[in-house]
C-alpha cells in the first residue's frame, strides 16, 4: 500500500522490541467477540491512484460545473474568479499539512496569516475585533445569536429574524434554539421591493436578545441597517448582521459603521470555491472591544517572545473549550483555518482598490442583467435597489423553468420555492446573481431561453 | 540501537578539525534562508492590487443610498510580492510534510496527493450547493458512497453527513439523543462524561443544554463500570465515552457499559477521535453505541490546514436514525440517489429530523478527499492502517518506557498512541521545557497535559505513515530530552533555540490583547 512506509520485516522487529507474538496481541484489549478476523465483508480491496482517479473522474463528470454553463446562482454561495496563485499557497505543505497553531515559535506562519485575516475581516465589517474563523455563515449566525444570549446573561429569551434572513440560516437557528430555550420570532418572507424594516422593528422588544438581519437580505434588497439597529438598541437588544457576499463590501458601507453589534458572515466569495456547500468560511465580528471576552471560536494575538521579537500567539483561550470545558462560550474546536488562508491571500492580491473594482463590476453586470432580464414579457424586477443578486417574478412556476433550463446548460437561478419550501405565494420568484465572471453573453443566453419558456 | 541511520551519519556535525561558527547579526534580522516577513499592513498599498479588473464606469447605481464612502483600509500586493509574502511565512511553519508529527489524538498522518487533485476535478470544486438535483448526481453519489463506506465500517444503521467538524458531529449525535428522549417524553437532565474527555465534550453536552457530571475512573486508565452503573438513572441522557480513550487505551467493557446505558434508558455517545485505531478491526455498532462522530480529517487523511477546515459525519443507530438532521443523501431501489430535505423528507419517511445543522450538505470538499482515501486502501488496507497505527506506537512505548514513565503501560499494549508522564523529570523541569526542546531536535511536541487524569501529560501518536526509520530517529530524539530532564538540564527552560521564534509571552498576549493591527503603529 502506498501510503504505508512499514514493510514486513519492519513489522516482525518491531514486534520483537514490542514483546509481542503478532500484531493480533496488541489488539488483545479488544474483546474477542467484537474483533473482526479479516477486512469487512462486500467492501472493494486496495486501489492503484490511476484507477482510483478514474473512479472519481466519472463521478464528477455527472455533474454539471458552474464553468460549463450560463451560470446565475447565489443565495449564499457565489463563482468568483480566483487567481491561481490562491490555490498554489493553500496547497503549500507547511500550510496544508500543518495543525493548529498551538506551538508558536513553530507556527508563525498560520498565526501571523491569523492575524492578518482577522484584521482583514474587522475592517471589511466595520468591527473593532474578529476572530479567526468558524464553520460557515450559518453557524456563525448561530453562534452569534449565543452570545447575544450570553451578553443579555440569559434574562432576554426572544430572538427577532428578518423575514428576509437566509432560509438554511433560520433553520440552523430555530435548530439550536429548540434545545436553549431561545423563542425564535420568525416571520415569512414578503415579496416586496424594499425590506419591511418597519415590520422588523414592531416585532423589537423589551425581552429581545438580538434582531438578526441580513444585508443584503436573501432577496437580494438592503435593509436600512442604522434604523433598525437604533430600534435595537433604544430597546437594549443587539443587533446581528448577516453578511453572505462579502464582495458587497466593497460597495456598500460596512454592518458595523451603520451600528451592527455582531457582523458574522460567509466568506466563501473571496478565495474559496462553490465546492458544493462546503468547507466554506464563517466570518465572526464585533463592533466593540468590550463584547470580546463573550466572542466563541480561536483568535489570535500579537505579543513578544523571549529574545524580543515581534510574535503571534493563539490567546484569550479561557472562552474556549479545552480550557473552560462546559463553561466555555462555544464548544468549536476546528476552524476553517485553511479557507481563511485562501480569503487573506485573494483579499491580499486584491486589496482595497481591487476589491471597489471588483464589487463596482459586480454591480455593473447585475445592473445590466436585471434591466435585460425584466425586459423579457412575463419577467418583473422586484428589487428596488440591489448589489450583485435580485429577485425576478415570472409568469410562471420558477422552479420548473430553472430545470428545464438546465437542458440548455442554463443554471438560470435559485427557486424561491427551493429556498422556502410550502410557500405557494412564492413560486414565481427567481433569486438571480450576476459576478464578474458573468458575460453579456451569459445574460442574453438567459433572456433569450426565458423569452422562449415564457412565450 | 536507534541510530539515526545505518551509517551513524548525523546532519550537521562538522567534519573533525572544521570548526562550526556562530555569525555575526545581520542588518536585515534575516538568517539566510530563515527570513523574517513584515505583516501586509507594513509593506501593502491600497493603490497596489494583483488582480486585474476594470476601472469602475460610470453608469447606473443601484445600491439605494448605501454606497461604501469611507475607506476600508485593505492594503494589495502585486501578485509576485504576494507569492513571496505567503511563501516565507509558511516557511516559518511546522507540518506533516516537514516531519513526524507526534500530536496525540490529533491524528497528523501523510495527506496524499490524489486526494487535492481529485477534490479539485471540476466537476466537485465548481458546483454550487442549490443547482438543480439532475446536474449534481455525481456529488450526491460522492456523498452516498462515503456515507455507505462510513456506515459498513462502524457496524452502524444510518449517518449525518453534514457536521463541519469533531465537535460540530458531536452537537449532532447529542441532539439526536435529546430528540429521540423528547420524542417518547422522556425529559432527562444529565450527561455523563469521563474527566479524561476531550474538551469539546462537556462543552458540547452544555451547549445543547445538559449538565455535565463525571464518570470515575479506574486505576488502569479506563471507564470504572460499576461506578457508572452506580451512577445511571432516569435523569441519565447518556454517556460520551472516547474509545479508544484519550489515555491511548481500548475501553474493554464497552460493550457492558452500553448494555448498562441502555438498560438504564439512556444512549451511548462514543467520540470517534480515535477511530483511526480501531477501523477494520472492530466495529463500534457491535459494541452498543447509539453515535459517534467521525472525523475525517483525522481518520481518513484529511489536511488539517493549520486548524480546518474538519469534516464531522456522525453514524446512528436504528434507534437514533429517524431523528438525523436534514439534508442527507438516499439510494433509492432503481438505484438512483436522492437529496432529502425539508420538502421532501416525508417522502423518504424522515419526518422526525431534529432539524438543520448547516447551510448545505456539509463539507464535500473533505468528502472527495476521504472517499479517494478509502478507495485507495480499501478493507484490506485501513485494516493494515489501524494495525501499523497500533504497531508504531508500541514501538514507541516499550522503546521508551526505561526512561519515561508509561502510568499504564503495565495494564498492556496500547492502541495508536502512548502515553508518558513527567514523574522522573528534575523538579524544576515541566513537560513543556521537554516539549520545547523536541522543537529544537526538529519536531512539534506531542500533545502536552492531555489528559488531565494523568501529571505532565504527554500523549504521542506516530501514525502509520512513519517509516522505522522515521520513528527510530524520533525515538533517539525523545530520549535524549527525557534525559536531559531527569538530569535537570537547565538550558531546557530556555528552549527552543533554533526555531524562528523562542518562547512567546502569551500572558502578556492574554492580559492586553492585540487582535488587529493598527495603523497608528506605522511611522
Amino acid at each position: 500500500m502506498r501510503y504505508l512506509p512499514l514493510t514486513d520485516t519492519d513489522r516482525s522487529d518491531m514486534l520483537d522490541t514490542i514483546g509481542a507474538p503478532d500484531i493480533d496481541a496488541l489488539f488483545a484489549d479488544v474483546p474477542e467477540a467484537a474483533r473482526l478476523s479479516g477486512p469487512i465483508e462486500g467492501l472493494p480491496m486496495h486501489a492503484s491512484e490511476m484507477s482510483v482517479e478514474k473512479h472519481m473522474r466519472r463521478l464528477s463528470k455527472k455533474n454539471l460545473a458552474a464553468s460549463d454553463a450560463a451560470f446565475f446562482l447565489g443565495a449564499g454561495a457565489y463563482k468568483h474568479h480566483i487567481p491561481a496563485s490562491v490555490d498554489h499557497i493553500i496547497q503549500r505543505g507547511e500550510f496544508l499539512t500543518a495543525y493548529t497553531p498551538y506551538q508558536p515559535e513553530i507556527a508563525q506562519g498560520t498565526l501571523q496569516m491569523l492575524f492578518e485575516f482577522q484584521t482583514q475581516v474587522a475592517r471589511l465589517y466595520g468591527c473593532a475585533v474578529a476572530n479567526a474563523s468558524m464553520y460557515d455563515g450559518s453557524t456563525a449566525c448561530w453562534e452569534a445569536v449565543a452570545m447575544a444570549g450570553r451578553v443579555a446573561r440569559g434574562k432576554k429569551r426572544k430572538v427577532v429574524l428578518s423575514g428576509a434572513l437566509h432560509p438554511h440560516y433560520a433553520e440552523v437557528v430555530r435548530t439550536m434554539a429548540k434545545f436553549t430555550d431561545d423563542e425564535i420570532a420568525g416571520a415569512p418572507p414578503s415579496l416586496t421591493a424594499r425590506p419591511d424594516d418597519d415590520g422588523l422593528i414592531a416585532r423589537i422588544d423589551g425581552d429581545t436578545s438580538c434582531v438578526v438581519v441580513q444585508y443584503p437580505d436573501i432577496l437580494g434588497r438592503l435593509p436600512d441597517l442604522a434604523k433598525i439597529a437604533e430600534a435595537a438598541h433604544d430597546k437594549g437588544a443587539l443587533l446581528i448582521a448577516v453578511n453572505t457576499e462579502p464582495v458587497a463590501l466593497g460597495a456598500i458601507a460596512s454592518p458595523g459603521e451603520l451600528g451592527a453589534d455582531i457582523v458574522v458572515g460567509e466568506g466563501q466569495s473571496i478565495g474559496v470555491g462553490l465546492q458544493f456547500g462546503g468547507p466554506y468560511l464563517g466570518l465572526f465580528a464585533v463592533r466593540d472591544e468590550k463584547h470580546v471576552r463573550m466572542m466563541p471560536g480561536r483568535l489570535c494575538g500579537e505579543t513578544v517572545d523571549a529574545g524580543g521579537k515581534r510574535g503571534f500567539v493563539l490567546t484569550l483561550s479561557t472562552r474556549e473549550q479545552h480550557i473552560r470545558r462546559e463553561k466555555a462560550t462555544s464548544n468549536i474546536c476546528t476552524n476553517s483555518g485553511l479557507c481563511a488562508l485562501a480569503f487573506n491571500v485573494h483579499m491580499t492580491l486584491l486589496g482595497e482598490k481591487g476589491l471597489r473594482r471588483l464589487a463596482m463590476e459586480n454591480h455593473r453586470l447585475a445592473c445590466f442583467a436585471a434591466d435585460r432580464l425584466a425586459k423579457v414579457p412575463g419577467v418583473k424586477l422586484l428589487n428596488d435597489a440591489f448589489f450583485n443578486e435580485f429577485t425576478l417574478l415570472l409568469d410562471g412556476d420558477a422552479r420548473s423553468i430553472v430545470r428545464e433550463l438546465t437542458q440548455q446548460d442554463i443554471l438560470a437561478g435559485v427557486s424561491l420555492a427551493r429556498l422556502f419550501p410550502g410557500h405557494d405565494a412564492l413560486s414565481n420568484g427567481l433569486l438571480v446573481a450576476v459576478t464578474e465572471t458573468t458575460t453579456e453573453e451569459d445574460v442574453e443566453t438567459l433572456a433569450s431561453a426565458l423569452e422562449e419558456v415564457l412565450a | 540501537m536507534n541510530a539515526p541511520n545505518a551509517s551513524g551519519w548525523k546532519p550537521g556535525t562538522p567534519v573533525e578539525g572544521h570548526n562550526a561558527m556562530s555569525g555575526p547579526d545581520t542588518a536585515t534580522g534575516n538568517r539566510a534562508l530563515m527570513l523574517e516577513e513584515p505583516l501586509l499592513f507594513e509593506i501593502g498599498h491600497a493603490e497596489t492590487t494583483g488582480v486585474d479588473l476594470p476601472e469602475p464606469q460610470a453608469g447606473a447605481n443601484r445600491l439605494g443610498g448605501f454606497d461604501r464612502k469611507d475607506p476600508i483600509g485593505l492594503p494589495g500586493l502585486s501578485e509576485p510580492e504576494t507569492v513571496r509574502h505567503y511563501t516565507r511565512l509558511s516557511r516559518q511553519n511546522y507540518a506533516i510534510d516537514l516531519g513526524l508529527f507526534p500530536l496525540g489524538s490529533c491524528t497528523m498522518k501523510h495527506n496524499p496527493r490524489l486526494n487535492e487533485k481529485v477534490a479539485r476535478m471540476p466537476g466537485f470544486a465548481d458546483v454550487h450547493p442549490l443547482q438543480p438535483v439532475d446536474t449534481v448526481r455525481g456529488a450526491l453519489e460522492v456523498i452516498n458512497e462515503l456515507a455507505h463506506w462510513l456506515i459498513e465500517l462502524t457496524g452502524m444503521q444510518g449517518v449525518a453527513m453534514s457536521p463541519k467538524a469533531g465537535a460540530h458531529g458531536e452537537l449532532c449525535g447529542i441532539l439526536c439523543i435529546r430528540a429521540a428522549l423528547e420524542a417518547r417524553g422522556d425529559a432527562r437532565e444529565v450527561i455523563l462524561v469521563p474527566e479524561s474527555a476531550h474538551g469539546t465534550n462537556p462543552a458540547t453536552a452544555a451547549f445543547a443544554g445538559y449538565r455535565v457530571e463525571d464518570i470515575p475512573a479506574n486505576s488502569d486508565g479506563r471507564v470504572d463500570l460499576e461506578a457508572l452503573k452506580a451512577r445511571l438513572g432516569p435523569d441519565v441522557a447518556g454517556v460520551m465515552i472516547t474509545n479508544p480513550n484519550t489515555c491511548g487505551l481500548f475501553e474493554r467493557d464497552m460493550k457492558a457499559i452500553s448494555d448498562a446505558v441502555h438498560e438504564a434508558g439512556g444512549f451511548v455517545y462514543c467520540d470517534g477521535a480515535n477511530f483511526n485505531a480501531i477501523v477494520g478491526k472492530v466495529r463500534p455498532g457491535d459494541l452498543g453505541v447509539d453515535a459517534m462522530h467521525i472525523n475525517l480529517h483525522k481518520t481518513f487523511s484529511t489536511p488539517h490546514g493549520g486548524g480546518g477546515p474538519g469534516s464531522g459525519p456522525v453514524v446512528l443507530s436504528e434507534a437514533l436514525c429517524p431523528y438525523g438532521p436534514l439534508p442527507f443523501t438516499a439510494r433509492t431501489r432503481d438505484g438512483v440517489v436522492h437529496l432529502v430535505e425539508e420538502e421532501n423528507a416525508a417522502e423518504f419517511d424522515h419526518t422526525k429530523a431534529f432539524g438543520r445543522m448547516t447551510a448545505f450538505h456539509g463539507q464535500m470538499g473533505m468528502f472527495t478527499r476521504a472517499l479517494a482515501y478509502i478507495l485507495s486502501h480499501g478493507a484490506d488496507g485501513l485494516k493494515q492502517v489501524s494495525e501499523d497505527a497500533v504497531l508504531n506506537a508500541n514501538y514507541i512505548l516499550r522503546s521508551l518506557e526505561d526512561v519515561l514513565d508509561a502510568p499504564f503501560g503495565h495494564s498492556g499494549p496500547c492502541m495508536h498512541e502512548a502515553l508518558f508522564s513527567d514523574k522522573g523529570f528534575a523538579d524544576d523541569v515541566s513537560t513543556l521545557d521537554l516539549a520545547k526542546a523536541l522543537i529544537d531536535e526538529g519536531y512539534h511536541p506531542m500533545t502536552m497535559y492531555f489528559p488531565l487524569v494523568v501529571h505532565g501529560a504527554m500523549l504521542v501518536e506516530p501514525t502509520e505513515t512513519e517509516s522505522k526509520a522515521a520513528l527510530d530517529q524520533f525515538i533517539l530524539a525523545l530520549r535524549s530530552v527525557a534525559e536531559r530532564a531527569i538530569a535537570g538540564d537547565e538550558t531546557l527552560k530556555a528552549a527552543p533555540y533554533y526555531a524562528p521564534r523562542q518562547r512567546l509571552d502569551e500572558t502578556q498576549a492574554a492580559r492586553k490583547p492585540v487582535l488587529a493591527w493598527n495603523d497608528a503603529n506605522l511611522t
